[in-house]
């Protein structure tokens, strides 16, 4: 990416936009060398402009001001839920993820309704609290990170107050996750939202025919609101203006998702709404995206699998166009999976290089008879071996091979991992000074490499090398360590 | 264009050095600057957006009021939208897989992939010229597939022919890769003689445009194309894929001409680099005509990469669109790659279950999201997630017929209800 890309992509703003407006003391109390520095982090999102404590004295309030101003995202950033627990969305500073890079993940809300019983009254049948549940300890360690949850939708289907606030209640009793109140009559909602006062629930949803008391209701209970105008931008557009005069700060927009053969006017309005507000400056649009995959479970026969598929899909796609929450229906684990794992990935940040270090690695405390792995330098098969070792447990080597960031497969295939590399590896590392065997294992995707690299290990004046081929993923690291280590026959 | 490692050292280097410079220039220079500045960024404030303060998760206090309360509106304040209008000076070219009689070939029908004129099914914009199409994937010998794979070709799998057949007649395929894995010295290193036989084989057994794939190895790949080249002379094959190590090892330029030469395709392969991808191409156009050229970006698997993929399909092809011809070429992705992600077949635990769906959904999302970015052509494997990939292409190829009254009440919808 060009500097110039990177710069528009962030309403031009360069270093010294946002330096003049610093102390320029350079005091360091931010924990930068400077104030260039610091601008120059600010600028990158790597460092908060609160980080600067002489900014948030009185002496500089209009700069502070100004540099708030300055750095606001093109996509509002909101806040749904309390202290610890809330969740933010929006603020994102760009359409296209290469642009620079997106901001708060795609929060993930799962429904409950006001007419489900709070427990299962045969088996399957889906119950509120159990659902609650299942949100909450929804848990996957992803190359070291902890993939959950956001948040719980609560629908009112019975359409009644009392019945909604009840079940609001409960909701609010047995999670600290943020919420999302489902109901189109303010009678309903202004019910639901008196059960949970200070959680700061988001509310779903202002249309046409109501948004004069939901607006009433957000601002009374100060919450975010959100504008459904189902595949009408103009009046979406237009609930934005009357909504933002009305004092309603925080909007959240919904042009509505449509399952099926909708999905193609679903996407084009998600990518219209956020292009205007990215591209075209138009402030009316500026707000987060709502998307509502669960869509697809109403009005149709299909099995439940077709449907969790289809859920799946769906949602996938509104991660990938724009949207900055989700409301969902399944919880199966082979749906929320990807889900979770795709929303994680897409919000990394693009200019975190590809590759990590290559060098050698220990873990634990390695001694001359702990086992000596190789993989490669690319950052996802680096961190998924790394975690697996963790998990493992024990002493190991491990040399990361400088495949410019490929992954093992497409290296040996590309031959950016070969024989002759691997030895120059193991040579250079010095890892043969520090051990008493001489064996090396090397991934299961690089089995074809096993015999040419023995002879290249001797060509580096390493004679009696053995490599021992492991598994294709690293999750079977530890069954054959088990079998094959220490090795039978020592090296000499 | 830089690869995104080398780019983020860069920065980090530049911001070092501008802090360094100002440092050094002292409070006189920094003055100066201010100075200057200030005019322009004056003219800029006003041209920014009034943004509301936001709030933070320590302080949800109501925003405060700057300006005095109005008076709140009684009716909707009319706001139409007005799209954003965006010009695209450049197009990619259309490229033609596959040749029938009239065009020389065989094949009882040939397919036109690419043309597109904006991103990803910009139906707003303008209505796609072709769809994306996908090819199925088989292979010459036996290799290691995930059970939910493997259950679906078992029977087929050591005769490259009855497979095509199958893929063809049971999966509807429109196109499909055969991949020459056993051409691989360190495998069974079957000769370019006995490799193009296979190919002549498929291409009796089916009608459909076909994908030859070879095993990696730069000199020995350069070898099979150029015997397949000549056997299968003017039916507008795929060879899958050229690459700058065969630039190195001086067999590119060798093979391209034999593409060129008898009238096929070429997929450059170059990995998450688009300086190199143009840099391939440029190679490329001194053998073989732009409009037979593909390229293969790298896919890399959901969980395992695939937002590096993603990033660098949409990069492409927002640079081809905006005007860079070495970029105006059809994308081709192995989605197929998905199933290098654990989390597609591994056991994980009951609530991960069942594998059967996770695996070929796993596949489908891989797919999908490389659909998104502009991708033309999807190597794809498991059945389940190719009849479902095209089912979402077929959708998203049309303008929506939308349901307004359903979703207009989702809220109050219960389920299993009509």
């Amino acid at each position: 990416m060009t500097e110039r890309e990177i710069k528009e992509g962030v309403k031009k703003l360069s270093p010294i936009d946002v330096y003049m407006f610093l102390p320029r003391t350079n005091c360091k109390e931010c924990g930068q060398p400077n104030c260039m520095a610091f601008a120059v982090k600010l600028v990158n999102k790597e460092v908060s402009l609160e980080e600067c404590p002489p900014i948030l004295t009185k002496e500089h309030e209009t700069a502070y001001k100004k540099l708030q101003d300055v750095l606001a995202p093109v996509i509002k950033e909101i806040t749904i839920g309390t202290g610890e627990w809330g969740v933010k969305i929006g603020g994102k500073l760009v359409m296209y993820r290469h642009e620079f890079a997106y901001h708060n993940p795609v929060a993930l809300a799962f429904d409950v309704t006001d007419e489900m019983p709070l427990h299962p009254r045969f088996s399957e049948e889906e119950a509120l609290i159990d659902r609650v549940k299942k949100v909450e300890a929804f848990s996957y360690n992803y190359i070291g990170r902890e993939l959950n949850l956001d948040m719980i939708a609560v629908r009112s289907t019975s359409n009644d107050p009392a019945t909604f606030k009840a079940a609001v209640e409960n909701v609010a009793k047995i999670t600290h996750l943020p919420l999302i109140l489902c109901a189109l009559d303010p009678n309903v909602m202004e019910a639901g939202l008196g059960a949970v006062q200070d959680r700061r629930p988001l509310i779903y949803a202002a249309t046409k025919g109501n948004w004069r008391d939901m607006a009433e209701l957000a601002l009374m209970y100060n919450c975010p609101l959100t504008l459904f105008a189902p595949n009408d931008l103009d009046l979406l557009r237009s609930l934005s203006k009357t909504l933002i005069e009305y004092g309603v700060a925080d909007l959240v927009l919904d042009p509505g998702t449509f399952p099926d053969e909708g999905q193609s006017g679903t996407i084009n309005n998600f990518t219209l709404v956020r292009r205007n507000a990215c591209k075209g400056g138009d402030e009316l649009f500026g707000f987060p995206l709502l998307g509502t995959p669960i869509t697809v479970w109403f009005g149709k026969n299909d099995s439940r699998e077709v449907l969790a598929w289809e859920e799946a899909c769906l949602a996938s796609i509104l991660t990938s166009r724009y949207a900055d929450v989700l409301i969902m229906h399944s919880l199966d684990g082979w749906v929320l999976l990807p889900t979770a794992i795709w929303k994680f990935n897409i919000y990394t940040d693009p200019r975190k290089p590809v590759a990590v270090e290559p060098e050698l690695k220990t873990f634990g405390n390695p001694n001359g008879l702990s086992p000596v792995m190789l993989t490669t330098n690319y950052a996802l098969t680096y961190f998924t071996v790394e975690s697996d070792l963790k998990k493992f447990g024990g002493d190991y080597y491990l040399l990361v091979a400088d495949t410019e960031g490929i992954s093992v497969e497409s290296a040996v295939a590309g031959r950016y991992l070969t024989a002759e590399s691997i030895a120059e590896t193991v040579k250079k590392s010095g890892v043969a000074e520090k051990i008493q065997h001489k064996h090396l294992i090397i991934p299961g995707m690089a089995a074809r490499l096993s015999g040419e690299t023995e002879d290249e290990l001797k060509n580096v004046g390493l004679p009696g090398w053995r490599v021992i081929v492991g598994p294709r993923d690293s999750s079977g690291i530890a069954k054959l360590l088990d079998e094959k280590w220490p090795p039978k026959e020592g090296g000499e | 264009m830089k690869p995104l490692g080398e780019d983020a050292e860069k920065e980090k280097k530049a911001a070092s050095e501008i802090a360094g410079l100002l440092e050094m220039l002292g409070l006189d220079g920094e003055r100066e600057i201010e100075l200057e500045d200030v005019e322009i960024r004056a003219n800029e404030l006003v041209l920014l957006p009034s943004v509301l303060a936001s709030t933070t998760l320590e302080s949800i206090a109501p925003p405060v009021r700057l300006a005095p309360p109005r008076a709140k509106p009684t009716t909707i304040l009319e706001a139409p939208f007005t799209p954003f209008l965006q010009e695209y000076p450049g197009q990619i070219r259309e490229a033609t897989l596959g040749a029938t009689k009239s065009g020389g070939g065989s094949r009882g029908k040939a397919v036109v992939i690419g043309g597109a004129a904006t991103p990803a099914f910009y139906l707003f914009e303008k209505t796609p010229l072709h769809p994306p199409i996908i090819a199925v994937d088989t292979f010459d010998m036996k290799v290691t597939l995930p059970r939910a794979i493997r259950m679906h070709v078992e029977e087929v799998w050591e005769d490259p022919a009855a497979w095509a057949r199958m893929v063809v007649d049971k999966w509807g395929a429109e196109v499909l890769t055969v991949h020459l894995l056993s051409t691989d010295p360190l495998i069974k290193d079957t000769s370019p003689v006995e490799a193009a036989k296979t190919v002549e084989a498929v291409l009796q057994a089916v009608d459909v445009p076909l994908i030859v794939g070879g095993c990696g190895d730069p000199k020995k790949d350069a070898e099979v194309f150029t015997k397949v080249a000549e056997v299968a002379e003017g039916e507008r094959v795929l060879l899958s894929s050229l690459t700058l190590d065969m630039d190195e090892a001086g067999v590119l330029e060798g093979v391209a001409k034999a593409a060129g030469e008898h009238g096929h395709l070429v997929l450059g392969f170059t990995a998450l680099d688009l300086n190199r991808a143009k840099e391939l191409n440029r190679k490329l156009y001194e053998c073989v005509p732009p409009d037979h050229i593909i390229m293969d970006l790298t896919t890399a698997a959901l969980g395992y990469g695939l937002e590096y993929s993603f990033t660098i399909h949409e990069r492409a092809r927002m640079a081809a669109l905006m005007g860079d011809r070495e970029l105006q070429h059809p994308v081709l992705a192995g989605t197929t790659n998905a199933w290098a992600a654990r989390e597609a077949w591994m056991k994980l635990g009951s609530e991960y279950e069942p594998r059967r769906l996770r695996g070929p959904l796993w596949e489908t999302l891989t797919a999908l999201t490389l659909l998104m970015a502009g991708v033309d052509v999807f190597m794809m494997m498991h059945p389940a997630a190719i009849i479902h990939m095209k089912k979402i292409v077929q959708r998203l190829m049309t303008h929506s017929n939308v349901k307004l009254d359903k979703i207009a009440n989702w809220v109050l919808q219960r389920y299993g209800e009509e």
